[in-house]
């Protein structure tokens, strides 16, 4: 194995096939970003071309500045997926602490049944959440969303926070509890930090379907005071026209906040796969 | 005053019933060692005694008071663990002081309580470290600091010497031992290595699956076992058992002889062909052929000349033979 590793020829195709697939995925982002900074006509005449002096154009992020209320969109999005994420990282650790540390009857019932969410798609229930939010007065709130991609969540990071969570010392947590902390404090204290690597991970699986969901917030939330990023993207797609420059720019401006809160998490993320491992 | 009480102790797991009515007394400023194989309950029973586990039956007195009911930190205990299990984010310092400032003690008792550890374990250069940049025989002194500055009634060590290597072992365990001399208090102490149960303990606690085999001084359980478990446990190398019958005995029964009573001697009863020789220099263990089920250990002091594919005869002094029955207990 240790020749393996070394040997160049080895070397070099494994960063040949990472290029290759960082290249794939990239390109994607790429044409959208360059074509955002492109006038209209040039967009479709020469879709792949950089934007030169000729073509450059910022008419779309006019357009998108100008029209719709975009930085209310844009806080929406955050505060929807910031607050679900908290609670989603909350109430999962808290979960999954109770079943990992608790014997009590019906304790890997409970946990199959919290991981059971995993194999269910939540947008089967979407009618019955309409009807629920509906009766609650919750429609055309935030909280509507919030609550949904909680209950979204929550399956993975239970299922996920748990296997970590059996992993801190027993000893650790039993100390604390000889110098006389409470459970809570044990658990904000002492095992929390210890399993923040997997709270990065379940963040970052997360953060991403949130920030790009267009089912939820169309559905339950559609209202201009609530309008998600993606959700208020879609007024420049029409039936018959469509604002292309608009809607590059706005998915452009959309991967920005994203971006950032990855990068934070990435740092704990990598350790958060690797730990198992490596030791 | 008896520092801990142990009365009718039970404990099952589900079906399974680990801890099979225990009984017990620590007198205030004895060393007990709980030792036995891994499995048979030990740390179990030091658990229960620390409050981490609730018993299934039975009352568990600290200090005269009953805490069966009562959670770990009310009980006047102080543990040191097997990991360390030191607070990864505190200094050296904040993680001895923890207990203390949970049970809202004045700065200034808190303050000297740390020194006075501190400077009995040699902790003074360190109290600003992190764990993670102390060695592992300096964590373990941390969380013996932690332990002492709380003052218990009871200190319960849980194996606190099996991460170590085999010369700091040695050193703690001196530490440990003089650390019960100058502070008085009860100690109970969880170890499967019968070295430390020897050197340490005032009294020691034999138990196998659940239940309390021997209870007494080193010394007692190695001359006197009550029966053939304990004989074996105890002793390093393990007594030899044969079939009494082979040395005269009564049919039926087994005898037990330690390694140490079997001398060499021309016209021995027993012998056979050396298969191994082990010379630690200070002593010198002979594995011999005996044509029994198991091979016979002996061990002789000081260095000899013995190699493998010798014959050898051995005598021993019959006084010195243990009898059991068939059930392994002694036959006095």
């Amino acid at each position: 194995m240790h020749k393996a590793r070394n040997n160049p020829l080895n070397k070099a195709a494994m960063h040949g096939v990472l290029i290759l697939y960082t290249l794939i995925a990239l390109f994607p982002v790429f044409v959208i970003l360059i074509n955002s900074f492109k006038a209209r006509k040039a967009i479709f005449r020469e879709p792949l071309a950089l934007p030169s002096a000729d073509s450059f154009s910022l008419i779309g992020y006019q357009t998108v500045l100008k029209q719709g209320d975009f930085f209310l969109y844009f806080q929406n999005s955050l505060i929807v997926t910031v607050a679900s994420l908290f609670f989603v990282l909350l109430f999962g650790a808290m979960a999954a602490f109770a079943v990992s540390e608790y014997r009590f009857k019906g304790n890997t019932m409970i946990g199959l049944y919290l991981a059971l969410g995993i194999m269910i798609p939540i947008r089967i229930g979407t009618v019955a959440i309409l009807e629920m939010m509906v009766e609650t007065g919750l429609v055309n709130s935030l909280w509507a969303l919030i609550l949904v991609y909680t209950a979204q969540g929550l399956p993975l990071a239970v299922f996920i926070l748990t296997e970590f969570m059996q992993q801190v010392s027993d000893d650790l947590k039993n100390a604390g509890r000889i110098d006389g902390l409470s459970e809570y404090t044990i658990f904000f204290r002492l095992v929390l930090p210890l399993v923040r690597p997997a709270m990065a991970t379940v963040a970052v699986f997360n953060m991403i379907p949130i920030w790009n969901d267009l089912w939820f917030p169309l559905i339950l939330a559609p209202s201009e005071a609530t309008k998600t990023l993606t959700l208020g993207s879609q007024v420049f797609i029409g039936q018959f026209v469509t604002d292309w420059n608009a809607v590059l720019s706005a998915l452009s401006m959309a991967i920005l906040p994203a971006l950032v809160l990855y990068v934070i998490f990435s740092r704990q993320l990598i350790r958060g796969i690797t730990s198992g491992a490596v030791k | 005053m008896t520092a801990l009480t142990l009365d009718h102790v039970n404990k099952s797991f589900g079906p399974v019933h680990v801890l099979k009515d225990i009984n017990l007394t620590v007198e205030e400023g004895e060393f007990v060692v709980f030792v036995g194989p891994s499995g048979c309950g030990k740390s179990t029973l030091l658990r229960i005694i620390a409050g981490l586990e609730d018993t299934t039956s039975g009352e568990v007195m600290i200090g005269g008071q009953v805490v069966t009911q009562t959670p770990p930190a009310k009980r006047g205990i102080a543990m040191v663990f097997q990991s360390y299990a030191l607070y990864p984010h505190l200094s050296v310092r904040d993680n001895m002081t923890l207990a203390l400032k949970q049970e809202k003690q004045p700065k200034d008792v808190i303050d000297a309580r740390v020194a006075e550890a501190a400077r009995m374990l040699n902790l003074g250069d360190y109290l600003d470290r992190r764990p993670s940049e102390l060695s592992g025989g300096q964590r373990q002194r941390v969380a013996i600091g932690r332990a002492i500055v709380r003052q218990p009634k009871l200190f319960l060590f849980d194996e606190p010497l099996s991460n170590l290597d085999a010369a700091l072992r040695m050193n703690t365990r001196l530490e440990i031992a003089n650390l019960h001399r100058s502070l008085k208090g009860a100690m109970i102490y969880v170890t499967h290595d019968q070295t430390e149960a020897m050197t340490l303990a005032d009294k020691i606690v034999v138990l196998r699956d659940g239940r309390v085999e021997q209870v007494g001084s080193p010394i007692e359980l190695y001359n006197d076992p009550d029966n053939q478990f304990v004989a074996g446990f105890l002793g390093a190398p393990a007594m030899n058992f044969l079939p009494a019958a082979r040395i005269g005995g009564a049919e039926g029964l087994t005898a037990g002889i330690r390694p140490e009573h079997l001398v060499p001697q021309a016209e021995g009863p027993l012998g056979g062909r050396v298969l191994h020789v082990e010379s630690l220099g200070g002593d010198t263990n002979v594995i011999i052929d005996a044509g029994l089920d198991e091979p016979l250990t002996q061990r002789m002091f000081g260095h000899h000349e013995v190699h493998a594919g010798e014959e050898i005869r051995l005598g021993f002094d019959p006084a010195k033979v243990l009898y059991f029955d068939d059930a392994g207990n002694r036959v006095r």
